[in-house]
């Protein structure tokens, strides 16, 4: 082991010193106990598989993830230190995993760039000279106008370079920029990074990444392997101490453990019965290729994803496909298996046309998909039976076959653990496993070493070489590791939708008059690169640039930055849109239509036992007002019972036999009611409606009679319908459904917004720049404010235009009210989404905290000041319950701004407390 | 045959993995217990502590018993106010109904004068408000009407009318509540089970892995209808028998099978729609987003929370392809009226009709979405 770097060869004082760091993830370790020193001024690479914590430590040197254990000191400061950290965040710049990590897909190059610019404080002259200079040498300056999502992985990574070089910073963190990229991409990507140190010595480099080639070019490495240091040192001394020619070797050297479980696997190899039989009988019929590809082509639109690609396998054969990520990969294999129909040409499987629909073609086909595919909340154990079952083994041979294959693929210690919980590597063998189950003469395997480890990666090529060798199956496999298509019998070099050469390795390296796969590829990606990226030259830098480091505590620009990018993003987002524009005049709909209270057309019938004028004046009375429509008549009980059962009567009257008679000689008669109660308010409305009508039918009665209305009682109370004198549901609903969606879609929207940049990264640009935590809140609330201002104009127009409401007072209150309203309801959006961790847990929370609360408790339907207990506290300190009030007194009370001060004053008081509770829960750094 | 069985495997896996999902549980068991609880007990339209102000001018033993008469709990203790006060206590909110009590009301009553007093109503407490007057003016009758009872100069009316509430003679609502949160969270719940399963699928690359082995479609769609039908089913069935009779003890008349029969219609409409929006939603947040559009207008407007008569005939119309327009009317048939099949069975050859519409038009979906 080489415990100490090589203090003359890497400079004196180290840019990062880490003192027993540990990290854990729940249960999860990810560091364990790490010390190490980071010499400065050259390029550090940190090698090792996925999972083994170098992304963790990266992250925490960039401040990114907080510190859980140990000392860090970075430039000299202490990373535990919220002061030093936002000073230092200038002068660190961090490019996360994956392809454009910390970039915005639907922003365009420029307004990527722009973005950084405003959070580094960069202004005037200066950062459009900076931009350009950056564009222009990384060979950007031509796409500038597309968006970042469209760029190819190469592009990507370089526009993720110059966002994070925008500021000149002294510690350059780049976490594995060249995975999935194509080899000439990487290439001219390390070459842009060796003439940028070349101008800029001083600046330190740290890098992690997953291909052992590239760590030939570093300076300084450091091995890591499950959370722990296996050794450090220059490449040449990892090899010398190790005995070996190459990092990967002398990585599978290093890493101790799984040596031994190597060898159990390697004796355990037992050939199955039924594939080699299978073998055997194929034999016969070799000349029938596995595969037969004519010029296939697919298009998504205007997109050629794949471009008139043809290949012929025969049986037995291991055919590789190698290319980088996005070349169209994937894609040629879907239309293989028949989950994607080719916009043109054919492919015949066993010599017959692949029909996607034939379930006798896809028992002879096993397929591994690029991500795990398997069930992660099943065991191992079920997995394979589920899939046995599945293929439908014959019942006595499920047992032995699973026995077989937990042999083969060394899983017998983990039958019983849930899938999702294996390590990555174990993990593929099982996706293998299954993909086999069925004995199937044909494999198609996208990318299944991707992020496994170097010596793991060489067991599962041994199980294909066993399969193909000794079972005959032929395997269709993609990869973007040069070294494992030289172990293929045939590959193919595959760029931007097209084949560009299909030989065996050996007669491809030869052609190219190369020594190496990798090179081969990148000669004939050279001869065929339609669009050149420019180099420019070169220069990245410019002596005055360094003057941008000031930091100040609150910055307009960098909250206008964020302002700026979230808006241009949901400009850009057709789903969240159409929701916030579409759904809520929809829902207003649906909800002025929904809630109506107005009980009218109800459907009644009669049993007239009477049968006389009188009876049949009475029933006209009733049936002559508006609430009630009278249906063929009841002619006994049972049908009475009947039709009220099912639903089809509300209202059925009962008349006796001898009212008309009672009626004439002036003897009091009864008449019987049934109400339908299934549905309370209804019933008790109706029970209103037909007491009124009796009794203006009697006095009207009096009136015909006698002349002369009688005193039923000396005491008539005089009923006033204030607000809303033709009661008509429609405006009473209607300025209460405004406040509902204005509490509803706002929040939803905005508790997406900050769960999203969680999901898919960007959120980093939080933890690593200078915006601090009010910048980035304020800025992202600012365009859901005003999306959901326009959303209000909507409503309001479709509630005069549409329902007739009328708006007695005035506009400019309502809308004064709404303004505040939106600020209150997207700032508990932002509450909600500081804490939730998915979107989808985000949509059910702002889903289950807002619906109940609006609907029932803030004075919808009942007065808050009806309600009793936990309902009645939550409606007082309920936002909608205030802004109801001021909609219903704009609307139909007409009422003014002074009338409705304590309101007002009660709902601005819900947005500093509303956003510092946001703060207090938005983390600065992740975990 | 082995399309049955693959229909079984599929769904025992199905089953397994949500018995993995505890938060989904839980979830779900809170849906149908608290949930249900809460509405049941909590959520009433008729008229419950309504606050009241009253302006009495006469402070005599009569305006008394006409303000004691207004009680808990249709009412709360009524507020005696300034007659200057009845427009901002009407203007914030506070009060409902504003009622003013005349001077010289009680000797007016004894000398035999008619007189009228004057009750303002905020109408835009549509029901509170319309129910609430109808309540006071019979209060105020039959107070006056007893404060006079030696008084024999008032006629009896010639024609008595003898109300009676059918199937909930209080009109209480305690049985309407929790039986119609029943109904959403049936559907709800069903909806988000089924297209949550398929998104998950998805997400996780699961569903490309089902189709290159030797299964079609509908068995896929099939397998996930029975299996989160059932889970609702049960959790269902809990509910009845657990909450709503025993809990919240409200009397079922009709016949429960029968009801669980028409129920598991309905599931395998509603398993359908979540399968159809699962198929349309890419991802997890689209189908939050698309569930709260489809969800609401299912819920609003299936008749179970306004009566569907009121509703424009458009709506109404629309409404018809809903599945939960007609579990609802089949819902209060059978358990409130008590109804058999011979008066439901057009309620659920429409739920079959709609489910075999969606689940077809969910399959052709799902077929053409997995091409591309």
């Amino acid at each position: 082991m080489v415990d100490k770097p090589n203090a003359d060869a890497v400079g004196t004082k180290p840019v990062a010193r880490l003192e027993s760091i540990s990290h854990c993830y729940g249960s999860r370790t990810a560091l364990e106990n790490v010390s190490l020193d980071l010499p400065a001024g050259c390029m550090v690479g940190l090698i090792g598989p996925d999972g083994v914590g170098k992304s963790t430590l990266l992250g925490l040197v960039a401040g990114a993830r907080q510190l859980q254990q140990g000392k860090l000191q970075v430039l000299g400061g202490n990373m535990a230190d919220s002061r030093f950290r936002s000073e230092a965040a200038p002068r660190i710049a961090y490019m996360p995993q994956g392809l454009g990590g910390n970039l915005y897909h639907t922003l365009t190059i420029d307004e990527n760039i722009e973005f950084f610019a405003d959070l580094f404080g960069l202004t005037g002259k200066e950062r459009a000279r900076q931009i350009d200079r950056l564009l222009d040498a990384t060979g950007l300056l031509d796409f500038r106008g597309r968006p970042a999502g469209k760029l190819s992985g190469g592009m990507k990574q370089k526009l993720g370079l110059c966002c994070a070089l925008i500021h000149n910073p002294e510690l350059l963190i780049l976490d594995e920029p060249t995975t999935g990229v194509d080899p000439l991409a990487r290439a001219r990507f390390w070459d842009l990074i060796d003439s940028i140190r070349q101008q800029q010595p001083s600046m330190s480099v740290l890098v992690a990444t997953a291909y052992m080639e590239e760590a030939e070019r570093y300076d300084w490495l450091v091995a890591m392997n499950n959370g722990t240091i296996l050794a450090t040192g220059s490449p040449q001394e990892l090899k010398q101490v190790t005995g070996t020619k190459t990092l990967d070797d002398a990585f599978t050297v290093l890493s101790p453990h799984e040596s031994q479980q190597d060898e159990s696997v390697g004796v355990t190899i037992t050939g199955d019965r039924q594939t080699s039989a299978l073998a055997v009988t194929t034999t016969g019929e070799n000349d029938i290729p596995a595969i037969e590809a004519h010029n296939l082509t697919l298009r998504f639109g205007d997109f050629t994803a794949v471009n008139d690609v043809s290949f012929t396998i025969p049986k037995g054969e291991i055919f590789g496909f190698l290319g980088s990520n996005g070349c169209g990969k994937t894609t040629t294999m879907k239309m293989l298996t028949g989950l994607l129909t080719p916009t043109e040409g054919e492919v015949s499987l066993f010599g017959s046309p692949l029909d996607a629909r034939d379930l006798d073609t896809r028992r002879r086909v096993g397929y591994m998909t690029q991500s795990f595919s398997l069930y992660s909340e099943l065991t191992v154990h079920q997995n394979l039976l589920l899939h046995a079952k599945l293929f439908h083994l014959p019942p006595e041979r499920i047992q032995p076959r699973i026995n077989e294959l937990v042999e083969e693929f060394g899983l017998s210690d983990v039958m019983d653990q849930l899938a999702g919980d294996l390590p990555l590597g174990v993990r593929q063998r099982l996706s293998l496993a299954v993909a086999v189950v069925h004995s199937p003469e044909l494999l198609i395997l996208d990318e299944p070493t991707s992020g496994v480890d170097p010596g793991a990666r060489n067991r599962f090529w041994d199980l294909l070489l066993r399969l193909s060798r000794e079972d005959g199956v032929t395997i269709f496999i993609s990869t973007h590791f040069m070294n494992e298509g030289e172990r293929c019998d045939r590959i193919s070099l595959m760029h931007a939708g097209e084949v560009l050469a299909c030989d065996t390795p050996a007669a491809l390296i030869q052609q190219a008059g190369e020594d190496s796969l990798e090179g081969a590829f990148m000669q004939t990606l050279e001869a065929v690169d339609k669009e050149p990226e420019s180099q420019g030259d070169g220069k990245v830098f410019d002596t005055d640039t360094s003057t941008l480091l000031h930091h100040s505590l609150f910055s307009p620009q960098r909250l206008l930055a964020y302002a700026r990018r979230e808006t241009r993003e949901l400009l850009r987002d057709p789903i969240r849109m159409s929701f916030a524009f579409i759904g809520s005049a929809l829902l207003m709909m649906i909800l002025g239509y929904g809630i109506t209270l107005d009980v009218e057309d109800l459907p009644f019938a009669v049993l007239d036992q009477d049968q006389t004028a009188q009876s049949r004046d009475y029933v006209t009375s009733v049936s002559g007002s508006r609430y009630f429509i009278e249906q063929p008549a009841i002619s006994n009980m049972t049908e009475l019972e009947h039709r009220m059962r099912s639903g089809e009567l509300s209202l059925a009257l009962v008349i006796p036999p001898g009212f008309g008679k009672d009626l004439k000689r002036g003897r009091p008669t009864d008449l019987a009611v049934w109400v339908d109660g299934a549905m309370p308010f209804r019933g008790e409305t109706i029970r209103g409606y037909i007491q009124g009508l009796h009794l203006s039918y009697l006095k009207d009665l009096a009136r015909r009679t006698y002349g002369t209305v009688p005193t039923l009682s000396l005491v008539t109370v005089e009923s006033r319908y204030r607000y809303n004198q033709g009661f008509r549901s429609l405006d009473a609903m209607v300025p209460a459904v405004i406040p509902i969606l204005l509490m509803f879609i706002p929040a939803v929207l905005m508790a997406l917004g900050i769960v999203r940049e969680k999901e898919l990264g960007s959120i980093t640009n939080l933890y690593v720049t200078p915006v601090n935590r009010l910048e980035f809140l304020l800025g992202k609330q600012l365009p859901y404010i005003g999306f959901s201002m326009v959303s209000y104009a909507s409503l309001v127009l479709l509630a005069i235009f549409l329902f007739d409401v009328p708006v007695k007072g005035g506009v400019l209150t309502l809308t004064l009210g709404a303004l505040i309203f939106v600020t209150v309801t997207t700032a508990l959006g932002q509450v909600i989404s500081a804490f939730a961790s998915t979107q989808t847990a985000a949509l059910a929370a702002t889903a289950i905290v807002t619906m109940l609360p609006t609907i029932q408790f803030s004075g919808v339907t009942e007065p808050v000041s009806s309600l009793e207990g936990v309902g009645a506290l939550i409606g007082q300190f309920w936002p909608a319950t205030w802004f109801l009030q001021i909609s219903r007194g704009v609307f139909t009370k007409g009422l003014s701004l002074g009338d409705m001060q304590g309101a007002f004053l009660v709902l601005v008081a819900f947005v500093p407390v509303l956003t510092l509770m946001s703060v207090l829960l938005l983390r600065k750094q992740g975990r | 045959m082995d399309s049955v069985v693959n229909i079984w495997n599929l769904g025992m896996k199905e089953l397994r993995s949500i018995w993995r999902d505890k938060v989904l549980l839980v979830f779900v068991l809170l849906a149908f217990t608290l949930v249900i609880y809460t509405a049941g007990s909590a959520g009433s339209m008729e008229l419950n502590n309504t606050p009241v102000a009253v302006v009495d001018e006469d402070q005599s033993a009569l305006s008394g018993h006409v303000i004691d008469s207004l009680q808990a709990p249709w009412f709360l203790e009524p507020d005696l106010i300034q007659l200057n006060q009845i427009d901002s206590v009407l203007d914030t909110g506070s009060h409902t109904f504003g009622l003013v009590i005349p001077q010289g009301f009680e000797r007016d009553m004894r000398t035999g004068q008619p007189t009228s007093l004057q009750l303002n109503i905020d109408a835009t407490r549509m029901t509170q408000a319309f129910i609430g007057a109808g309540y006071i003016e019979r209060m105020i009758t039959t107070e006056v009407a007893e404060f006079l009872r030696s008084d024999s100069s008032i006629g009896t009316l010639p024609i008595n009318m003898v109300v009676r509430a059918s199937f909930n003679p209080n009109l209480e609502g305690t049985w309407f509540g929790g039986v119609m949160e029943l109904i959403t969270m049936i559907t709800m719940i069903s909806i988000i089970l089924s297209g949550a399963a398929l998104i998950r699928e998805r997400e996780h690359g699961t569903v490309e892995h089902l189709m290159v082995m030797p299964i079609r479609p509908f068995e896929i769609m099939a397998s996930k209808v029975w299996a989160n039908g059932l889970i609702v089913m049960v959790a269902a069935i809990f509910s009845v028998t657990v909450v709503i009779q025993q809990v919240l003890a409200v009397p079922v008349r009709g016949s429960l099978p029968l009801f669980f029969f028409g129920a598991l219609i309905h599931l395998f409409s509603t398993t359908a729609i979540g399968i159809l929006i699962g198929t349309v939603a890419r991802t997890m947040p689209q189908f939050g987003l698309l569930l709260i559009l489809t969800i609401v207008p299912l819920q609003l407007l299936s008749g179970g929370i306004t009566p569907r008569e009121s509703m424009p005939d458009l709506v109404q119309n629309i409404m018809l392809a809903a599945p939960t327009t007609h579990f609802v009317s089949m819902a209060q048939a059978i358990l409130y009226r008590g109804a058999g099949i011979d008066v439901v069975w057009p309620e659920m050859l429409a739920l079959a009709g709609i489910g075999v519409v969606f689940f077809s038009a969910a399959l052709a979906l799902f077929r053409r979405h997995l091409s591309i």
